[in-house]
C-alpha cells in the first residue's frame, strides 16, 4: 500500500476515534461537575481536564475562565482549537477524502454525512440541555463509520491501518481519562473512598461505557483498584490498555514491513508489560506516574509508526 | 441563421427514424414520473460525491455538473463511419508526433510549414530524438466532433479539436450511463444500445500494453495534481475503476533514472504512468522549476526509457489550434487516405489575405486564441457585444499570428429538460480514442450540451451539462 494512503487511513481513524473519546471525556466531566462536593476552587475539573489533553495554553489564551460553558465550547465547537470535536471531524473527513478509492462508497458516504452534519451543528451552535444528545450523537457516529469499516472493507492493509490509527488513539485516550480522575481528586486525597469518590469513579466507568461491564466482572462495590484494573490490564475490557495492545500487538504483526524490526519489538514490549502486569505494582508506583509513562511510551510509538510507514526517505 | 439540425426531429417536424422508439416512450411516460427522476438522479449524483468540491469558504458545499435526462442517439451506420475517421485521424495524429520529434520528413517534404511547428511553443524541443514504447504518443484522445449544416449541403459531422494531452470527462460518460440505467430500466429493454462501461478494462490494457519491453507484469499509476483539482473525481474514480493506484507526486521518487513509489512495504517500481498533470507541472527539474506537483527527474528517468508516461511529453504540438488545420494533409501524409472525417474551414490571421476577410466579417465568425483552451479566449461574434468584437479586433491587429478564424458553426441539437419544459439545445460530442499495441474505444463518449438557450459554449466551466449518449446496435 502506498505510504501515503496507510497515512491518510491511520488519521482518519484516530481522528474519528478522538472525536469519540474527547465526547466520553467531556462527559465524564460534566457529570462530575454536578456531583458538587466541597468547592476545591471554582471550575477545578474543567482545568483538570484541559490540563490532561494539553490543551490548557491554547485555552487560557483564548478564554476568561474554564467555566463548563467555556470549555464546552472550546473542545466541541471551536474551528480555532486543533483538538475540537469539530476538527477531529473535519480531519477525519479530509482524510478519507484523500483516499477515496482505499474505502468503500459506504464509507465515504457515511463519514462524509457526519462532516455535513457538523457542520450545520456548528453553525447552530449546542444548547445547554442538548449537551448529552449532542455526545450521544459523536458516539453513535463513531461506532458506524467503525461498524462500516468492519462490515464492507476488505480484509487488506487498508483495514489494518484504520484498525491500527483506532487502537493507538484509544490506549492513549482511555489513558488520559483515567488519569483526569487523579487530577480532579489530588487536591483531597483525604475523601478516598468517601461517597463522593464512589459517584466519581462511577462517572469515569459510565464514560466509557464499562459501569456494566464493572458490575459483571467484579460483582462487588466500586473501588479505584478495580476500576484501574478493569481500565488497564482486562484484555476483555474492549477500551482497557491491554485490549488496545492485543490489537495493536497483531496488527504490527500482519503488516510487518521491511523495516518494522525495531516498532515490532518496541510494540510486544509494551504489550507483555500489559500482559503479565498487576494492579498492586501499579498502585505501588503510582497510577498517575504510571499512566504518564504509558503515554509518553505510546507517544513514541506514534513517531515509530510515521517513520517506519508514513514518512520512509528512501531516495 | 436557419434552424439547427436536430437529433431527434426532422425539418418537417417528424421524429427521426433512431428516435422513432425513445420519443414513443416520452410521450407515453407522465410529467410527473419524469420530473421525480430527474429529482432522484441529482440527489444520487450529490450522495456519491460525482462533483466539483467547493473549498475554502464554501467547505462542504459541492457542485454538480447539470446532468440532463433525454439521451442523444446514434445509429449504427454514423458510429461506424466516425469511428473509422477517428481511428484513421488519431493514428496520423500518433505518426505526426513521432515525426516531428525525429525525422521531421513532413516538414523536409514541405507539407507543413516547418516555422509553424518548430517555432511554436508547443514543441517540446526537449523531446526530439526520445523514444516511445510502440511510437505512441497520444495513448488518450479526446477528440470533440460537432454535427453542423455545411452551407446547402446536409449537417455533417467536422472535427472541432483533437484534444492529446489530458482530455478529461470519462467519468461523466460512464456515471450518466449508469445513472440512465438506473432510472429508466425499461428504455434499456427496448433499444439495443452498445455498452461503455468496460472502458476502464480498455484503458488499463492500453496502458500496459505500453510499457517498456520485457515487464511482464508492469505496475500502472494514475498521477493526480490533487484533491483539490477540479477532476479530482475523475482521477480517483479512473484508478478505483482499474484497481491501480492513485499517487500525487509526493507518493513518487526518482533513483538511478527509474520511478518508484513509496509504499509501507519499501520502494516499488512504477512502469506506466496515467499522468492527469501538465507538462509544464511534470518534474521541476526539466520543466518549470516552482513546480510543486511534479516528481523531481522524471524526465530523466523517461528520456531514459524507464517509464511510460501517458500521453507523452509534448503532444500539444498536435492539438493546438495552428496545426489543426494541417491535420487532413497528415492524414493524407502518413495513412495515404483521404480524411474520413472533415475539418473546419479555418482563416489563419497570420495570412494578409485571410486576416483581411476575419476583420470584414467579424460579427460572422467565430475567432479562436491558438493556445487558449476551455472557451476563454474565444470570440463568438453572432452573439457578441459591439465592445466585445471591437476588443478582439485590437487584439487581432496587434498579434495576429496568435488567432484563427472559423465560420459559426450551428452546432447540431437535441431536445433538453430547461426551466420552461423540454427545448432544443446545441450539443457536442467527445469519444476517447485509445492508442497503444491497438486503437481502441468505446461506442460514443461524452455528450456535452450548452443549457442557456441559443449559445454554441458547452464547456462544463461555462455552465454547460451533459447527456447520457447511445449508439444503436442495429
Amino acid at each position: 500500500m502506498l505510504s501515503s494512503t496507510a497515512d491518510h487511513l491511520y488519521w482518519k481513524a484516530r481522528s474519528m476515534e478522538r472525536a469519540e473519546n474527547t465526547a466520553r471525556m467531556l462527559d465524564v466531566t460534566y457529570r462530575m461537575s454536578l456531583l458538587k462536593q466541597v468547592v476545591v476552587e471554582p471550575h477545578h475539573e474543567w482545568r483538570a481536564m484541559l490540563s490532561i489533553s494539553g490543551l490548557h495554553e491554547d485555552f487560557e489564551a483564548r478564554y476568561p475562565d474554564p467555566s463548563a460553558k467555556n470549555v464546552m465550547h472550546f473542545m466541541a465547537l471551536d474551528e480555532k482549537n486543533p483538538g475540537s470535536i469539530y476538527n477531529s471531524i473535519f480531519n477525519a473527513r479530509e482524510n478519507a477524502r484523500a483516499v477515496r478509492g482505499s474505502i468503500t462508497s459506504e464509507m465515504w458516504e457515511a463519514l462524509n454525512q457526519t462532516w455535513l452534519e457538523m457542520h450545520r451543528i456548528h453553525a447552530e451552535g449546542i444548547a445547554e440541555d442538548g449537551i448529552s444528545r449532542f455526545f450521544d450523537w459523536v458516539k453513535e457516529r463513531s461506532h458506524l463509520s467503525r461498524g462500516i469499516a468492519h462490515g464492507t472493507l476488505l480484509r487488506g492493509d487498508a483495514y489494518r491501518f484504520l484498525r491500527l490509527g483506532t487502537f493507538f488513539e484509544r490506549a492513549d485516550n482511555t489513558a488520559r481519562i483515567l488519569d483526569v480522575k487523579y487530577h480532579i481528586l489530588l487536591p483531597s486525597l483525604s475523601d478516598v473512598g468517601g461517597a463522593a469518590d464512589y459517584y466519581q469513579w462511577g462517572a469515569l466507568l459510565r464514560s466509557v461505557s464499562a459501569f456494566e461491564s464493572y458490575r459483571k466482572v467484579y460483582r462487588d462495590q466500586i473501588t479505584p483498584k478495580r476500576v484501574a484494573e478493569l481500565l488497564i490490564l482486562r484484555p476483555d475490557m474492549p477500551r482497557s490498555l491491554t485490549a488496545c495492545m492485543n490489537e495493536v500487538n497483531r496488527l504490527m504483526k500482519e503488516i510487518n514491513g521491511p523495516r518494522s524490526g525495531e516498532l515490532s519489538r518496541r510494540c510486544g514490549l509494551l504489550h507483555a508489560e500489559l500482559s503479565f502486569g498487576s494492579i498492586d505494582d501499579i498502585f505501588a508506583r503510582g497510577l498517575h506516574e504510571y499512566l504518564s509513562e504509558f503515554l509518553e511510551r505510546i507517544y513514541e510509538l506514534g513517531d515509530l509508526i510515521n517513520t517506519t510507514y508514513f514518512w520512509s526517505t528512501d531516495e | 441563421m436557419k434552424t439547427a439540425y436536430d437529433e431527434m426531429y426532422a425539418a418537417d417536424g417528424s421524429v427521426r427514424e433512431s428516435y422513432r422508439s425513445y420519443a414513443s416512450w416520452l410521450q407515453s411516460t407522465d410529467d410527473d414520473v419524469i420530473a421525480h427522476k430527474r429529482e432522484e438522479a441529482d440527489m444520487a449524483f450529490h450522495r456519491v460525491g460525482i462533483t466539483f468540491a467547493m473549498y475554502g469558504e464554501d467547505a462542504g458545499q459541492e457542485r454538480l455538473i447539470p446532468f440532463d435526462i433525454v439521451p442523444r442517439i446514434i445509429p449504427a451506420h454514423e458510429w461506424k463511419r466516425l469511428a473509422d475517421g477517428l481511428r484513421q485521424r488519431v493514428k496520423a495524429l500518433n505518426a505526426f508526433l513521432h515525426d516531428i520529434y525525429h525525422d521531421q520528413e513532413i516538414l523536409k517534404a514541405g507539407r507543413i510549414p516547418a516555422r509553424q511547428v518548430l517555432g511554436n511553443s508547443q514543441f517540446r524541443q526537449e523531446m526530439v530524438g526520445v523514444t516511445v514504447p510502440e511510437q505512441i504518443y497520444a495513448h488518450i484522445a479526446g477528440v470533440d466532433l460537432v454535427r453542423a449544416d455545411n452551407g446547402d449541403k446536409p449537417a455533417e459531422y467536422f472535427v472541432l479539436e483533437d484534444n492529446l494531452r489530458t482530455p478529461s470527462g470519462v467519468s461523466y460518460m460512464l456515471e450518466n450511463r449508469k445513472m440512465m440505467m438506473r432510472l429508466f430500466p425499461e428504455l434499456f429493454a427496448r433499444h439495443a444500445i452498445a455498452p461503455v462501461e468496460h472502458y476502464p478494462d480498455l484503458l488499463l490494457n492500453n496502458l500496459r500494453s505500453v510499457a517498456q519491453v520485457g515487464i511482464a507484469n508492469p505496475n500502472v499509476v494514475v498521477l493526480t495534481p490533487g484533491q483539490f483539482n477540479s477532476a479530482y473525481f475523475e482521477h480517483a474514480f479512473l484508478a478505483q475503476q482499474m484497481g491501480v493506484e492513485l499517487v500525487d507526486g509526493n507518493d513518487l521518487f526518482v533513483r538511478d533514472e527509474t520511478v518508484f513509489m513509496r509504499t509501507t512495504q519499501g520502494p516499488q517500481r512504477v512502469d506506466v504512468i496515467y499522468r492527469r498533470i501538465d507538462d509544464d507541472f511534470l518534474d521541476p527539474r526539466a520543466f518549470r522549476k516552482d513546480s510543486m506537483l511534479g516528481v523531481p527527474g522524471l524526465f530523466s528517468a523517461y528520456r531514459a526509457g524507464n517509464v511510460t508516461l501517458a500521453n507523452a511529453v509534448g503532444t500539444g504540438i498536435a492539438d493546438d489550434k495552428a496545426i489543426y488545420m494541417h491535420v487532413p494533409e497528415m492524414i493524407r501524409f502518413y495513412c495515404g487516405e483521404e480524411p474520413i472525417l472533415s475539418n473546419v474551414p479555418t482563416w489563419e490571421l497570420g495570412k494578409p489575405e485571410d486576416r483581411q476577410y476575419v476583420l470584414a466579417h467579424l460579427a460572422e465568425l467565430v475567432v479562436k486564441e491558438v493556445h487558449g483552451s476551455g472557451g476563454y479566449g474565444m470570440l463568438v461574434g453572432p452573439t457578441a457585444t459591439g465592445d466585445e468584437v471591437a476588443f478582439f479586433r485590437e487584439k487581432i491587429v496587434a498579434e495576429p499570428e496568435k488567432y484563427i478564424a472559423q465560420p459559426t458553426l450551428s452546432l447540431s441539437t437535441c431536445p433538453t429538460y430547461v426551466e420552461s419544459g423540454v427545448a432544443p439545445r446545441h450539443i457536442d460530442l467527445r469519444p476517447y480514442v485509445l492508442s497503444g499495441k491497438n486503437i481502441t474505444m468505446v461506442p460514443g463518449g461524452l455528450t456535452r450540451v450548452a443549457l442557456k438557450e441559443g449559445s454554441l459554449v458547452v464547456n462544463s466551466s461555462q455552465g454547460g451539462g451533459t447527456k447520457d449518449t447511445w449508439v444503436l446496435e442495429n
